[in-house]
């Protein structure tokens, strides 16, 4: 296992000047765009110059450019992202706290999906170029022009608002929000934990909505590259060799070969996951889901500079471990992989 | 490659004349044209419909009503025979305000495509020619862009720019650029070790000219495929940034603006305020997106064969 623990410190070094370069890039936006971040905070008040010096002076932006640049990104290496001009309290708190709501829409976004894309592709390239595979590929087609932000919308007016089958927004229904004690911010988890069935329900209710529709951002993607991978590996040697064996078709087809079409497909999964992390902010804002993506939004719409940045370091270091665990889970998928 | 080597043939100095002659050719003759045109064309009718309808509404006068100072209709009322799509909380018609909705993402979503294009091309190429120290540079900063979501990084620079079209270009444009640079470096990667490159520089020939002559030409199978599916997306991107709040200022007629407005009477279920919106926002990114299909086809028959 040399190999490998040596090829996780080698990309992890390679990480950090692609990090270094956006931070950079949002530091020098943040400060050479127009939008004061003090006048934004005071409201646009009838405030006196002096009590804007003193902001300015307290929250350290009437410094110079350099030094603040060079106070910011030691303060990142010691963890420290700086305090939010918001909420003034620190923003790596801030991104904690709400870092498991992402992650739990992410990870049920992920998994419908994989099940949606997966099911479709398998279902088209087995049937290829019959009816069915054209409906399949016209749907993945047509799922990359879908508006995430529209589709959440449509979901709730169709399933909250007339149907009532599911909450309209956010992650709790009134009252159980009142009792409910998180353990760990992953409140499925957290309400199994406390085996409450009725909490459990609600829970499992408010994030099917959400999840379907960030999910939608992946399914068409997941579904073409299956169809591919699938047609090409349905020509293999090996599957024909499966199939003379007198192997059951649903073996043929999930066991043999899908799990070698899966290969290529989860190679560009880091990829998938920013496109995922970009649908977060979106389908966030419209399900008033408390993560870091609604976070980020409203810091912006406050120009809270340091929340901005934070925010953003924060992501992209997620998005970085992401791409780590894929590559060396790959290595796991296919045994021929060595690094 | 034998399609890029029957591509090296366009002998126009420029690279605008180059795409022109590379979109009759390839709409005009040769087996593969004719085999999968269908996507092709109507994803061009789609998005031909689309910039007529969205120009000619622009004229006063020439939309069923006025899109803004129009106040007489009864206040949110469902589609009916004279408001087709309703009605929305200011008594405006929303038919007309949907016909006229597109502008801001024709204009935002063409503009950030030619920027983005242009800047990261031609950075593409230099960097891919010239290799060494800023190949290396250049590469990591654009990858460093590249891995991040683009939506993100759209909404801080948007936000940051201001709102409006012009700062909507910048920013989707500024988050498109690795797109191009990726693709015309690899392409140029693979030009430059050719030995007709080796033989036009053993004749001489300039490293500007080089670039521009010869490997230029080479990318543009690849930039025409790619900025069609860009602009699928940027289409989207603009949706969502006008969705937020960072688009044309209120009362001009948009579609993802008037999608935000439409939120909120959501609970009362005024579903036609943000329903047809949306279709306009999904018929046009789906126009440019089966342009982007037709092209590949065009470009890579072997894709069509393997039903990719």
């Amino acid at each position: 296992m040399g190999g490998i623990s040596r090829y996780i410190a080698q990309r992890l070094l390679l990480t950090i000047p692609m990090l270094l370069i956006l931070l950079t890039l949002v530091f020098l936006i943040l400060r050479v765009m127009p939008g004061d971040p003090v006048l934004a905070m005071l409201g646009g008040r009838n405030v006196s110059p002096e009590l804007i010096e003193e902001y300015r002076h307290k929250m350290g932006v009437d410094r110079p450019i350099p030094v603040q640049y060079a106070e910011y990104l030691n303060g990142i290496i010691h963890g420290d992202f700086g305090k939010s001009f918001r909420t003034n309290k620190p923003v790596v708190w801030e991104l904690f706290q709400r870092f498991p709501a992402t992650l739990e829409l992410a990870a049920f976004g992920l998994l419908f999906a994989a099940l949606f894309g997966f099911t479709t592709g398998v279902l088209a390239a087995t049937r290829a170029d019959r009816p069915i595979d054209h409906a399949v590929r016209i749907f993945h087609v047509g799922s990359f022009a879908m508006p995430l932000f529209w589709l959440g919308l449509m979901l709730q007016v169709l399933f909250a608002v007339k149907l009532g089958w599911f909450p309209v927004a956010s992650r709790l229904g009134g009252r159980i929000a009142f009792t409910f004690e998180p353990i760990t911010g992953f409140y499925l988890l957290d309400s199994l934990i406390r085996g409450n069935g009725e909490v459990i329900a609600d829970i499992a209710k408010h994030l099917v909505l959400p999840s379907i529709t960030l999910g939608f951002a992946l399914t068409g993607l997941l579904g073409r590259m299956t169809r591919a991978s699938m047609l090409e590996v349905l020509d293999q040697d090996y599957v024909t060799t499966a199939r003379a064996k007198g192997l059951k078709e649903r073996v043929v087809i999930l066991a043999h070969a899908l799990r070698n079409a899966l290969i290529p497909i989860v190679t560009v999964f880091g990829l998938q996951f920013a496109i995922l992390m970009g649908g977060a902010v979106l389908t966030e804002t419209v399900f008033s889901w408390p993560g870091v993506a609604s976070f980020l939004v409203r810091s912006i719409e406050a120009r809270d500079w340091p929340a901005i940045q934070g925010s953003i370091v924060f992501i992209a270091i997620f998005i970085s471990i992401i791409n780590l665990i894929v590559d060396v889970l790959y290595s796991v998928i296919d045994p021929r992989v060595r690094y | 490659m034998p399609e890029n080597t029957g591509q090296t043939k366009i002998e126009n100095p420029t690279f605008v004349i180059g795409v022109i002659r590379w979109i009759v050719r390839r709409l005009s003759s040769g087996r593969h044209a004719l085999r999968r045109q269908t996507i092709l064309k109507v994803g061009l009718i789609i998005v031909f419909l689309f910039i007529l309808t969205t120009g000619l509404t622009q004229i006063e006068g020439l939309t069923p009503y006025h899109t803004t100072k129009y106040r007489d209709a009864p206040r949110l009322q469902g589609p009916s025979a004279s408001h087709l799509m309703g009605t929305d909380q200011l008594h405006r018609d929303v038919f007309s305000r949907v016909l006229a909705g597109g502008k801001a993402s024709l204009i935002v979503a063409f503009g950030a495509i030619a920027l983005s294009m242009t800047v990261g091309s031609v950075l593409g190429w230099i960097s891919g020619f010239t290799g060494g120290f800023l190949d290396r540079v250049l590469s990591l900063i654009m990858d460093a862009i590249y891995s991040f979501p683009s939506m993100i990084l759209a909404i801080v620079l948007v936000a940051m720019f201001g709102a409006g079209i012009g700062p909507m270009i910048w920013a989707v444009g500024f988050v498109y650029i690795p797109t191009y640079f990726r693709v015309t470096r690899a392409e140029v990667l693979q030009v430059r070790e050719t030995t007709y490159i080796e033989a036009i520089r053993a004749v001489g020939a300039s490293n500007t000219r080089i670039i521009l002559r010869h490997a230029a030409p080479n990318t543009v199978n690849a930039i025409m495929a790619v900025s069609s599916f860009n602009l699928a997306d940027a289409i989207l991107t603009v949706a969502a940034l006008s969705f937020l709040g960072f688009g044309l200022p209120p009362p001009a007629p948009d579609w993802g603006f008037d999608i935000q407005n439409g939120q909120k009477y959501l609970q009362s279920g005024s579903w036609w305020l943000i329903t047809f919106p949306g279709l306009m926002i999904i018929a046009l990114s789906l126009g440019f997106g089966l342009i982007g299909e037709g092209i590949s086809d065009l470009v890579n028959p072997k894709r069509k064969r393997k039903r990719v």
